[in-house]
């Protein structure tokens, strides 16, 4: 088995003048979740359907599962299990019947897609609801049928097209747990997902795409790092302290500090996090400067996409 | 893998391509199938416009009219009825892809180890499936009405064969759209097509009776050529003008959907593996 599940190197995708991967690297180690994350029209849905046999690519190489994407596509939708953006399930079927349905098309024949139907049902907790029409669930249920059909053969690789756009957050925290679940017993995982809290969750390491090229992988941390690492923030009670506030800060931080006058904020960057916290603390105590606040803010996500693409995730592409 | 996983997963590798070409095709015909027996008012739905046109003129208008040729207008519009149940049948072939499409259910069925080709051929042999038991029901309507059939039960499955021919090449034409089309809300609008489309046929009233120009368009409309050969074979009125057209309508009951079939089956196949572009 190769150390990575996925990996990809220069993918390619033109739609006539529009470049949806353009040379685009991908690299999954085994066991893991990693999350694709890009604004919208970034190719993160290009990407997944190319590695998943769904969409041919123009140039570049893929493997997925051990096996090659474009020459061997028949091993690799054995070894795979896909979920798009919409719950593709069956609606009028019961729970059971989708998944003794695809059971069958995954070649188990009746009686191994039958044991499997229940075995999936009881584990993605929908054995009350298994008799009833698909079209009678929460959406929060439909996502996670949806899971159990694409997880009926254990495929070692898991493709997940932001599975819980559109979810309340109660359902998008039973599909986290599923996820979590999946990943334990040993499956890999592709996450891709506008939500930058749920790759933050969820992923071990992040794959940030642009215009259909990786702009950086990390981990959650390591990307945050590159903005910068942690900051001190002290918010003062009276506008006339923040010199002298400033003053403390900049014993402490990496640069000079930042002071905001409108919001009476002073911030900085700072390496060692917990010894700058207590400095600055007990000078100010010391000199008894009253603050309204005083702490510590690790970079989100959203810092670093705004870093990374000098845009953020919600900017619609002017198409 | 995991070893939460009971169930033996491992590969049954004793059957070659052909036979999962066609067990996979089953399948998903299956599902199809199950569809019915879960919501069976589906069937209902469908059958509701012909028959309630059966009904309207059989009781309603049946009574005051003859048909141009003496026979009765019950005779002459049964058969009419059948065809266009199954030249509509398009519609529902084009909303089950459209939906399946845009759910997501297609591509999952694409990133599985299954034959692709059963996506096609299931949806296929599902559809005339489904159109046996509309024909089935259809007729039983109408004899229960009166109408009959007098020239032998071969002529009789000689008509309703050619009626599933019409069906069988409007299944392509219904599966392309289904591609083509990007959402099933956007699909429902094709019915103002398809309406006028098959109202403009010998369905319901004679070409003759129609302007020159409209009638000349109704009699070479491909739905009006099954109608006037079931028509035929059922021994029921005809109402021929005695142009070409109408006088070889056997002949264009066959010739109609082998050359929809020979234009839209590529088209569609072609389509469905265009998916992938
Ligand atoms: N079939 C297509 N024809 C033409 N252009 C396409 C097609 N599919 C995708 N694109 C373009 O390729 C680019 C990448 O699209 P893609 O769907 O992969 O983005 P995405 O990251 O999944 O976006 P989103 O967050 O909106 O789902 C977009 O600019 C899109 O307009
Ligand atoms: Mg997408």
């Amino acid at each position: 088995m190769d150390e990575y599940a996925v990996s990809a190197e220069g993918l390619e995708k033109r739609y006539g003048d529009k470049r949806a991967l353009d040379g685009f690297d991908l690299a999954v180690r085994q066991g893991t979740v990693h999350g694709l994350l890009g604004p919208n029209g970034a190719g993160k849905t290009t990407a997944v359907r190319a590695l998943a046999t769904l969409l041919r690519f123009d140039g570049g190489r893929a493997r997925v599962a051990g096996a090659d994407v474009r020459r061997d596509p028949r091993q690799v939708r054995r070894r795979i299990g896909l979920t798009g953006q919409y719950a593709a399930v069956d609606e009028v079927l019961t729970g059971r019947q989708n998944l003794e349905m695809f059971g069958r098309l995954f070649h188990l024949g009746g009686r191994r897609a039958a044991l499997r139907a229940t075995e999936l049902l009881a584990r993605f907790d929908l054995v009350e609801a298994g008799d009833n029409g698909v079209g009678t669930y929460s959406g929060g249920m439909r996502r996670r049928l949806d899971l159990a059909a694409s997880m009926i053969l254990a495929p070692d690789v898991l493709f997940l097209d932001e599975p819980t756009t559109g979810l309340d957050p109660r359902s998008r925290g039973e599909v986290w747990d599923a996820v979590r679940r999946l990943v334990a017993g040993g499956t890999t995982v592709l996450l891709t997902t506008q939500y930058l809290e749920e790759a933050d969750r969820l992923a071990s390491r992040i794959t940030v795409i642009d215009q259909g090229r990786a702009i950086a992988d990390d981990t959650p941390d390591g990307l945050k790092n590159r903005v910068g690492g942690d900051r001190i923030e002290v918010v003062a009670r009276e506008a006339a302290d923040l010199p002298a506030i400033a003053k403390t800060v900049a014993r402490v931080a990496d640069t000079d500090p930042t002071t905001d006058e409108p919001e009476r904020r002073v911030h900085a960057p700072v390496t060692d996090r917990v010894a700058a916290l207590t400095e600055v603390a007990r000078t100010l105590q010391d000199e008894r400067i009253p603050v309204e606040d005083i702490g510590l803010r690790r970079p989100s996500l959203d810092d670093v996409f705004l870093r990374l693409t000098g845009h953020g995730t919600q900017t619609e592409e002017a198409a | 893998m995991s070893t939460a996983d009971l169930v033996d997963l491992s590969l049954d590798d004793r059957h070659g391509r052909a036979y999962w070409a066609v067990a996979d095709c089953w399948n998903v015909v299956r599902r199809g199938l199950t569809h019915y027996r879960r919501q069976p008012v589906l069937i209902a739905w469908q059958l509701g416009f012909p028959i309630i046109s059966v009904l309207l003129y059989g009781y309603v208008f049946g009574g005051a009219m003859k048909s141009p040729d003496g026979g009765s207008v019950r005779d002459f519009l049964m058969p009419g009825m059948f065809a266009m149940t199954m030249a509509f049948g398009f519609m529902n072939t084009a909303m089950a892809v459209v939906t399946d499409a845009t759910k997501g259910v297609i591509d999952r069925f694409r990133s599985m180890p299954m034959a692709p080709s059963a996506v096609v051929t299931g949806r296929g042999v599902n559809d005339l499936i489904v159109a046996c038991a509309e024909l089935t029901i259809l007729a039983a309507t109408a004899f229960a009405m009166g109408w009959r059939a007098d020239t032998g039960p071969l002529k009789a499955l000689a008509a309703f064969a050619l009626l599933l021919l019409l069906r069988f090449c409007l299944i392509w034409v219904g599966i392309l759209l289904g591609l083509l089309v990007p959402t099933p809300e956007a699909a429902g609008g094709l019915y103002a097509v398809a309406f006028p489309l098959t109202m403009i046929s010998s369905v319901f009233v004679p070409p003759s009776t129609m302007p020159d120009w409209l009638g000349t368009i109704a009699a070479w409309n491909p739905i009006s050529s099954t109608a006037a050969a079931a028509r035929e074979l059922f021994g029921n009125p005809v109402a021929s003008d005695g142009s070409w057209i109408q006088e070889h309508s056997l002949l264009m009951a066959v010739v109609w959907p082998v050359v929809v079939t020979a234009v839209f089956a590529p088209l569609a196949v072609r389509r469905f593996q265009r998916l992938s572009r």
